[in-house]
């Protein structure tokens, strides 16, 4: 059983490996979003610190978003997708390592990028700080839940759209709690209320979408 | 008389039955409504804090209500249709998001009309607000998806999934009024007893009540319609739209 979800990631990193360019573009859709903010509002450090945490906090959510309507489609394209689904290990187990694939593809680089936008943005050292944790925390709820959209909307007109749609909505207490423990920091009241909903949301979402994700893949399939 | 419920889970016997109800919840809550109205408007006595624009609650909370209570409804049938893979529970689904969206944005408006002499404001990012904001984006994601998928069976289970996911996320969204400093009075009937005068009670629970049999009914006419379209190629709905 593990041995199966450790397949499923590994192959997705693989891919992913071999085709940089791919998902490479969600790191820089995020960073060049969050760039665009001090160019359009001005660039004075005050209301930068203020804005900073939503700013990072949204642009994580929509490069999220960019990235997951490949999570199945390719597999769905060349028919990989419905072999792994006939197989005999279970559907759950493929979805989560689909989603924790995208997380480690998509997650990661955003966390390791995060400080420099911090800087840039005028945030202290322990803002900085409370921000990548609340991403590490938050960031996999989005691939969680954006494999659900993800699995709804396969093969559909518009898909793209249309996910944006259905997953925004359930990212937004991921988004409030995240954007919350840094601005908590800030304010001087701390972080940790704001955290530990992020980290129950990361637990009921862990829970409970690959389940949700598997029925919908096969609904999909069908 | 005991009803036997599970011949009216087949669409063809439930649409002949939703048929002959649908007039007379449709007239009870035309007549609740009237009489809500009056009360509403002619006979609660004037507020004496908020003056005359409280009496935008008669309709306000009853929607807020019906807003949120019709999602529950709408995700219960997707769940039943999910679990036993009845045709009539994904179509109660359907028709009831209509409505059920139509409750949110009228919560939302009157909500504003509200707000605009009491805070000042037509809107601010409180967590009621938003979390009934979020609400309305659930649906209208739901709906999205069912127009999306032209094949009945798979739109019917993908919305379910869809709607119950967003249940496990509407009381999260919630609660989070109760780590917010919200800026949205909270509930003035409570189970020790209400706040309230006593007419203005009544009158809000009579439009409630009045929001409860207009949504039983247009579920009803609109499950109809869905039946219809679904059920084209039988039989019994050739002679139904013959005997039309």
């Amino acid at each position: 059983m593990g041995g199966f979800l450790f397949t499923v990631i590994r192959r997705d990193l693989l891919l992913a490996a071999r085709r940089r360019g791919d998902w490479l573009t969600a790191q820089f859709f995020f960073v060049m979003v969050v760039s665009l903010f001090p160019l359009g509002i001005g660039p004075e450090p005050e209301l930068l610190k203020r804005i900073a945490p939503g700013v990072v906090w949204v642009a994580a959510t929509l490069a999220s978003l960019l990235s997951l309507p490949r999570l199945f489609a390719e597999d769905h394209r060349d028919g990989s997708l419905e072999q792994m689904l006939l197989s005999p290990e279970p559907a759950v187990l493929l979805t989560l390592g689909k989603a924790a694939a995208h997380w480690l593809i998509y997650g990661i680089p955003l966390l390791v990028v995060t400080p420099v936008l911090g800087i840039q943005f005028a945030l202290p050292v322990e803002a900085i700080g409370i921000l990548v944790l609340s991403l590490a925390l938050g960031t996999p709820i989005l691939s969680l839940l954006g494999a659900v959209g993800a699995a709804l909307t396969l093969g559909l007109r518009g898909g793209g759209v249309l996910l944006t749609l259905l997953i925004l909505p359930l990212y937004v207490p991921a988004l409030i709690f995240g954007a919350g423990a840094v601005d908590g920091v800030l304010a001087g009241t701390g972080a940790e209320a704001n955290l530990s909903l992020l980290g129950a949301f990361f637990v009921l979402s862990l829970i409970v979408t690959p389940w949700v994700s598997a029925a919908a893949l096969k609904v999909s399939m069908e | 008389m005991s009803i036997n419920w599970y011949k009216y889970s087949a669409p063809a016997t439930f649409y002949g039955l939703a048929g002959r109800l649908a007039p007379w919840f449709g007239w009870a809550a035309a007549i609740l409504t009237v009489i809500g109205l009056y009360l509403s408007f002619f006979v609660a006595p004037t507020d004496f804090q908020q003056g005359e624009a409280y009496r935008v609650i008669f309709i306000h909370v009853p929607a807020a209500w019906m807003s949120m209570f019709i999602y529950l409804v709408m995700a219960g049938w997707a769940a039943i249709g999910l679990a036993f893979n009845t045709r009539l529970s994904f179509m109660m689904a359907r028709a009831l998001a209509p409505t059920g969206a139509m409750f949110t944005f009228v919560a939302l408006w009157t909500g504003a009309l509200w707000g605009k002499p009491m805070w000042g404001a037509w809107w601010v990012w409180d967590a009621r607000l938003t979390s009934e904001l979020i609400l309305l984006f659930l649906y209208v994601g739901i709906m999205a998806l069912w127009a999306a998928i032209d094949d009945p069976r798979r739109g019917d289970k993908a919305g379910a999934l869809l709607a119950l996911i967003g249940a496990i996320n509407v009381p999260i969204i919630y609660f989070s009024v109760q780590w917010w400093n919200t800026l949205h009075q909270g509930s003035s009937i409570k189970p020790s007893g209400t706040s309230m005068d006593e007419v203005m009670l009544y009158g809000m629970l009579i439009m409630a009540i009045a929001a409860w049999l207009y949504t039983i009914a247009v579920v009803f006419v609109r499950v109809r319609r869905i039946i219809l379209e679904r059920e084209r190629h039988t039989e019994w709905v050739k002679h139904v739209l013959e005997g039309a």
